[in-house]
């Protein structure tokens, strides 16, 4: 699929540098987050910044962004040597950055957002002028954008151009992007890439953070990696080649498949946990999201939920895991019916949900990690005796949550906020499978935001539980990471199951028809 | 209909406004201040000071030097509030209830006899003391506007009022401009809904939250003012009778517009009339509590509508009520 997300990358851009860090430090509270590091960037060209979680890929994009000053080193803009304050004076500058999560303003329209506090605007702006200015803007990189649209009614893709608008009225021409794909569909992640290979061609440079190496392939003219802090390698994308990019990324010790081969054999169908018939759920525009699915996940056996997004893949797993009452049809789970049970009676009953952005759903940030995990396990003996949390015990599960799941953290009592977008997950995670011995797991995008190796260790995590007899039901948007994983493959099109392929059966091809025109094709069931 | 259920009629708007006034006042002010994150539980404290200051004001010096003198301890107890809750950060709704406990307790005091004559007599000694004692204060002339006040049933009640009526209409829609309309009314909503994204956008979130704090709690002591001098002109202790409190009630019925303020005002207004004008009419009369509760059992009423139609989602501004602090 990388191949056709890009036309092709540009002329070899000219080798002027915009910006130049040197030698830049920055060490927080038990972490030197970024180390001597030297990074360039050229007029013209898209430069991929990829690195596992923590790697310090978003510290030293904040730095240039003016919101953390540097411990050591400089920067040069234009070959001047500048200090940058706050985001203000990278913004005259014309630097801009898109941070990993949107910060805009949902309950204001688009204009309003764009336009707050910019400098060119008298007491009375002239608001229907600034409309048709963004009109412009959008239309000049075919973007459908209606300025007056409130901000929290748009989608994803849309929120992203309109924090791109910010900085492009602005005047920004070093954009930086964290993660902009996480959040994308594969539709959007193409006009995104347009929207970059245009700028490029307007001389702008952007940075492109993200943990998948295709897409840093396919839209870089230049890579550079990072590791601990430390720049590992830097060179033209179109002299690197995606083993050597992911062997620096995870330092040598190249990363395979090794944990998932003790695949045992295909597993008792006569034991289901959860079963689902004839299920229609609204979803949130008020009309059915899910139409009639039935869908088995038996013990031992991995499920994984295939489709292209908005297609009523979540409104489903939501469902089951009690988040939204289905309209019509039957959930049972273990044998018991369970249509419409509360979450924390399934989770009594041996559900365990694992939900999407967890950043946002998953924990509370002012909360330390060690409360995050009290919130989890509060209600529970031996953490708690009549209401009174026993503490020491908490500590003691969540340092096991911590060591075992790797969450990249110098204490338990930091912050939760703290956490790098991707130990985040790696908590919420080991929060709940430390804590709790489920019969079925349930999780939504597991893996979105993850660097490969820490990707992998989910997946491998998910293997173990099916080897231990956990059914699991998994959603994902990353087609390879479906078939890895799953034994069976669940297609869903227009909120309908329309089609479920075994493992072995499934090609990628096979599931793409499945996906975008919802037939069965060929496919067992 | 008969002459009599006419006049009927617009006796009840016109007191509907004249009442109305109080609540549009304040929950203006009101508005501005929660839309920038702050909400300002002192109103009923704030506006008893208006009225006390109103009252001996109007005696040492006429109605205009009231009505600026209530505006201005208005935004002293704003500025108190200010520093309370955006510098240090206390609790707002501890910050509130203490500034109405304060406001009412000064106020009180200000009004007995014997300290209002002494307030009267340092601040204007050629002023007959004895006037303090009377408790009462000319009250603020109508001001007729000739020819729209003799449109039938609406006329009187919109024409036909005190100069504080129109200014209360006019600052009403002039702040809902400034809200909506200017590059402030935008930075300072967006204090409201997030202050730190704000701050990045180089909006000071402190300046523009004490402003809205203070043009708040000074519109707080005009409408005590107009209270007192444009509507009952004389006085009692507790003369605000919780009517700051309904004020806050207004601003979530009105859903923090301004505009909206001006009807939901003169709604209440209508509904506190008609409490002392229905057992006139016969009916209610041996349970003239409930009568009284009417107004409050309304907004009860409404808040559990508004909030059932929005389906619970009532569209506050997102940081109201959070002190902002700049370090994370
Ligand atoms: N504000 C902060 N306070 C304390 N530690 C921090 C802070 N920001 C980052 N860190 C730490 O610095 C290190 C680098 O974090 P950074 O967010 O730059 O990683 P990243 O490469 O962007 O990772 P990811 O891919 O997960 O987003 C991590 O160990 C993180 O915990
Ligand atoms: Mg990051």
């Amino acid at each position: 699929m990388s191949e056709d997300l890009l036309a092709s990358p540009g002329p070899a851009p000219t080798l002027t540098p915009k910006v130049e860090m040197r030698g830049i430090v920055k060490r927080f509270p038990g972490v030197v987050a970024n180390d001597r590091v030297d990074f360039t960037i050229y007029a013209g060209e898209i430069h991929a910044l990829l690195g596992e979680n923590g790697a310090g890929k978003t510290t030293l994009m904040n730095i240039l962004y003016g919101i953390y000053t540097p411990d050591a080193g400089v920067i040069r803009v234009r070959g001047v040597p500048v200090r940058l304050r706050s985001p203000r004076d990278a913004i005259r500058l014309g630097i801009g950055m898109v941070h990993q999560d949107f910060r805009l303003i949902e309950a204001h329209t688009v204009v309003e957002n764009v336009f707050l506090n910019y400098d060119g605007l008298g007491f009375i702006p002239k608001w229907s002028a600034l409309e048709s200015r963004l009109e412009e803007i959008a239309s000049n990189y075919g973007w459908r954008l209606n300025p007056r649209a409130r901000v929290g009614d748009l989608s994803p893709g849309e929120k992203q151009q309109v924090e791109l608008l910010k900085l492009l009225v602005r005047g920004a021409d070093i954009l930086l992007l964290d993660e902009p794909t996480s959040v994308l569909t594969p539709i959007e992640t193409k006009v995104l890439f347009k929207t970059m290979r245009r700028m490029a061609e307007e001389g702008k440079s952007i940075v492109l953070i993200t943990h998948k190496l295709s897409e840093a392939m396919s839209v870089s003219d230049r890579v550079t990696v990072m590791r601990r802090g430390r720049i590992v390698l830097s060179k033209p994308t179109r002299e690197a080649t995606i083993e050597e990019l992911s062997a620096a990324m995870v330092g040598g010790q190249l990363i395979g498949n090794a944990g998932l081969e003790e695949r045992p054999t295909y597993p008792a169908v006569d034991a289901p946990t959860l079963q689902v018939s004839g299920l229609s759920v609204m979803g949130d525009e008020g009309v059915l999201a899910v139409r009639d699915a039935d869908l088995t996940v038996n013990r031992g056996e991995i499920v994984g939920i295939a489709g292209v997004s908005g297609n009523g893949q979540i409104e489903l797993v939501e469902a089951i895991a009690g988040l939204r009452k289905p309209v019509r049809g039957k959930i049972m789970l273990n044998g018991l019916d369970v249509t419409g049970a509360s979450p924390r009676r399934l989770m009594e009953l041996g559900l365990t949900y694992i939900p999407p952005e967890g950043k946002k759903w998953g924990i509370v940030p002012e909360l330390s990690i060690y409360e995050n995990v009290a919130l989890r396990v509060a209600r529970y003996k031996p953490y708690s005796r009549m209401g009174v949390i026993n503490w020491r015990k908490v500590a003691e599960v969540a340092g096991k949550v911590v060591s075992e799941f790797r969450v990249d953290t110098s204490s338990i009592k930091s912050r939760a906020g703290s956490l790098s977008g991707g130990n985040v997950q790696r908590l919420i995670l080991g929060r709940e499978l430390t804590t709790s011995k489920p019969s079925l797991l349930v999780a939504a995008y597991p893996t979105k935001g993850l660097d490969i190796a820490a990707s992998e260790q989910v997946r491998r995590i998910l293997s173990r539980l099916r080897s231990e007899g956990v059914g699991v039901l998994v959603l994902s948007e990353d087609l390879d990471e479906i078939l890895e994983l799953s034994d069976r493959i669940v297609v869903m099109y227009g909120g309908r199951v329309v089609g479920v392929v075994r493992r072995g059966e499934a090609t990628p091809e096979l599931l793409g028809i499945m996906m975008s025109r919802g037939v069965a094709a060929s496919a067992s069931a | 209909m008969t002459l009599e259920s006419l006049s009927f009629i617009e006796a009840i708007l016109t007191s509907a406004v004249s009442a109305g006034t109080i609540y549009l006042i304040a929950s203006v002010g009101e508005c501005v201040t929660e839309r920038s994150g702050v909400i300002n539980l002192g109103l009923e404290g704030i506006m008893a000071m208006g009225a006390i200051t109103s009252f001996i004001i109007t005696l040492a010096y006429g109605h205009l030097a009231a009505i600026l003198a209530a505006a201005l301890v208005g935004a002293v107890f704003g500025l108190l509030h200010a520093f309370l809750s955006v510098s240090l950060r206390l609790n707002q709704i501890v910050v509130g209830l203490a500034i109405t406990w304060l406001g009412l307790g000064l106020s009180a005091f200000m009004g007995a006899p014997e300290v209002a004559r002494e307030l009267l007599k340092a601040l204007n000694p050629s002023v007959p003391e004895f006037l303090a004692e009377l408790k009462q204060a000319p009250r603020l002339p109508e001001v007729r506007v000739e020819f729209l006040a003799g449109i039938p049933i609406i006329g009187r009640a919109l024409f036909s009022q005190n100069a504080l009526v129109y200014a209360g209409l006019a600052s009403a829609v002039l702040l809902w401009f400034i809200l909506f309309r200017t590059k402030w009314g935008l930075s300072l909503r967006s204090v409201g809904e997030n202050p730190a994204l704000a701050d990045t956008a180089g909006v000071n979130v402190f300046a523009i939250r004490y402003l809205a704090v203070v043009i708040g709690s000074a519109l707080a002591g005009v409408a005590g003012a107009y209270l007192f001098i444009g509507y009952q002109p004389f006085w009692v202790e507790n003369l605000t009778r919780s009517r700051g409190f309904i004020a806050l009630s207004l601003v979530i019925l009105s859903s923090w517009s301004p505009l909206r303020a001006i009807a939901a005002s003169f709604l209440f207004g209508g509904v506190e009339s008609l409490q002392f004008r229905i057992p006139l009419r016969g009916f209610g009369a041996e349970t003239p509590q409930l009568i009284m509760m009417l107004p409050y059992i309304i907004t009860i009423v409404t808040l559990v509508l508004i909030s059932l139609a929005s389906k619970g989602r009532i569209p506050a501004p997102a940081a109201l009520g959070k002190p902002y602090s700049r370090e994370e």
